[in-house]
């Protein structure tokens, strides 16, 4: 017998609509998940495709409209069936604690509907006593979500749009550099991002100028979503499995260490 | 100085340092993951089979895990031969510092169009081609794959012969979806094929009980894992009689134990694949070394002492 890896039928029982193309679904089902694992999410006569868990038990998945798919699965009402494969691949790490038992500080960076698996790391980290930041970024104002969720949490909450509509005017990443300066060398132990790819080159980038870990989630089309098929490979890295977060330490090189011996 | 059981194969031709083959669709599709289940242990690599255009495949739902094995209806999607030859050159400069072989694998849906894909894809300089006539989730236009008459098989095998003009070798993949897999691998052989490939998936079906209808999108899809393994061995067998051509053994091979039985039921290889879902491309390490443990614990000092050892 191997571990299967077939579709399981739940039920929505609430839904909300988080702005005007993020839907955010509640089902009937609890999954045991690390934050940053994914779901592949299947309608029956429609498609088959890979989504991040806000939440695990119960289950919470944002699905943002963008083709005829995730249109469907917003068509969706509460009590309709969808169903789900997983949880898949592998997700964030919290650092080790201190061994003084300080509290210690992780940094969030969000670009879009990027912020769904945060919100599920947020909880757990804050759950662990973690205090955590989170630098939320969108196009515009109409495009960001999860600001009031975070908060609620228990996250402080920064925001920033390339249009300046809402927050400060500019990139997620410029904002959390500003913040990174702000609070000093080491203020965060991890960064942890999700967004589009070019924001995670920057992220890394930042991380890596600064010295820090950083998990980064990667987005890619899948089809079996368990390191078989090889449509998910980034450069022999396989998104589905080896991934989705992909886990970079801090820089060590020899140039920064002559640097900042 | 003992240094172990030696591991080396030729197959047709081609030295290879392990008899264990990445099989073709698990893994293929880039040359980095190529070269890393390479460097894991694998002899072999296979690419994903190529076209001559562009496929986008089935929809999704496209590959699950059952209880015993895999089911699959990918449909042959690839990038086409055009940017599979690019990627098989990065591929080449990658596995040879490794030792390993390549393997191009093509498909098409007419006789003309395998002898086409071939004669494009040998540019590159795969060190084998592996000619696909036996995909179950694709067929030719009499709505059934090439692999299921032995007069087809014999025209691809002959036309694709043809097509790479002796530059390598071409090992020609084989259906169990059929009544006699040996009278088709005769055909193959008596057409020119340099060794045989068996074999491709079962034809199968996985139904939700609660949506009513089929999980994959394509309906039916192609089993593999360890619930074919008797199957493929069985077809091996009967192969091994049938023809004096190498057998690339394939079908639900996990260890070294299965290793050794295909060998033994007259692989000179052996195609590993959806293992890979359960232990990563790293199984390949893993098999390799059981295989060696069990070539000390049976006596034996070379793979070629094993081959067809059970039809004694």
């Amino acid at each position: 017998m191997i571990k299967t890896s077939l579709p399981v039928a739940a039920r929505i029982v609430d839904l909300a609509d988080e702005s005007a193309t993020v839907r955010t679904l509640v089902l009937d089902r609890s999954l045991e998940a690390e934050p940053g694992q994914f779901v592949m999410v299947w309608l029956p006569g429609a498609d088959e495709k890979p989504f991040s868990l806000v939440r695990a038990d119960p289950v919470m998945l944002a699905i943002a409209r963008v083709g005829p798919f995730t249109t469907q699965i917003c068509a969706l009402r509460v009590g309709d069936p969808l169903w789900l494969r997983g949880p898949l691949g592998h997700g964030f790490v919290l650092p080790p604690r201190a061994a003084d038992y300080r509290q210690g500080s992780i940094l969030l960076i969000a670009g879009g509907y990027g912020v769904a698996p945060l919100h599920f790391l947020a909880e757990r980290a804050l759950a662990q006593g973690w205090h955590v930041s989170a630098v939320i970024g969108a196009r515009t104002a109409a495009n960001l979500v999860f600001q009031r969720r975070l908060a609620a949490l228990g996250a402080e909450v920064h925001v920033s749009t390339d249009d300046g509509s809402l927050g400060e005017r500019g990139l997620a990443t410029e904002a959390a550099e500003r913040l990174i300066v702000a609070r000093g060398a080491h203020s965060f132990e991890t960064l942890y991002a999700c967004g589009p790819e070019a924001m995670l080159a920057a992220v890394e980038r930042l991380a890596q100028a600064h010295h820090m870990p950083a998990h980064l989630s990667y987005e890619r089309y899948m089809r079996c979503g368990f390191g078989v098929c090889g449509s998910c490979a980034r450069e022999g890295w396989l998104v589905c499995s080896d991934g989705p977060v992909r886990h970079i330490s801090a820089a060590q090189d020899r140039t920064t260490r002559e640097v900042y011996p | 100085m003992d240094s172990g059981p030696d591991t080396r194969v030729s197959l047709c031709g081609v030295s290879l340092p392990s008899p264990l083959i990445l099989a073709s669709g698990i893994l293929g599709t880039e040359a980095e993951l190529l070269a890393r289940v390479a460097r894991a242990g694998a002899g072999a690599v296979t690419a994903k089979s190529c076209s001559l255009l562009p496929r986008a495949g089935h929809p999704n739902p496209t590959v699950l895990a059952w209880e015993h094995g895999l089911i699959n209806a990918v449909g042959l999607a690839n990038p086409g031969v055009d940017a599979v030859v690019q990627e098989l050159a990065r591929a080449q400069e990658l596995l040879r510092p490794l030792g390993a072989a390549l393997i191009g694998s093509v498909f098409a849906d007419t006789v003309e169009g395998f002898a086409q894909v071939a004669a494009r894809l040998v540019e590159t300089g795969p060190d084998l081609i592996e000619v696909n006539i036996s995909c179950p989730n694709v067929h030719d236009e009499f709505g059934r794959p090439f692999a299921a008459d032995a007069v087809a098989a014999a025209e691809v095998t002959a036309a694709v012969k043809e097509a790479v003009a002796g530059r390598v070798p071409v090992l020609v993949k084989l259906s169990p979806n059929v009544a006699d897999i040996a009278a088709i691998a005769r055909a193959v052989e008596a057409a020119g094929a340099d060794g045989i490939s068996a074999i491709n998936t079962l034809s199968g079906m996985i139904i939700d009980v609660h949506a009513r209808r089929p999980v994959l999108a394509n309906r039916t899809g192609g089993l593999s894992g360890p619930a074919i393994r008797p199957v493929a061995v069985r077809c091996v067998y009967e192969i091994y009689q049938a023809v004096q051509v190498p057998i690339v053994g394939i079908g639900g091979v996990s260890s070294g134990r299965d290793a050794v039985e295909m060998i033994m039921a007259g692989a000179t290889a052996v195609g590993v694949g959806s293992a890979v879902y359960d232990h990563g491309s790293e199984l390949f390490g893993r098999i390799g070394t059981e295989m060696v443990e069990w070539m000390a614990k049976l006596g034996y000092s070379r793979v070629d002492e094993m081959r067809g050892a059970a039809h004694r």
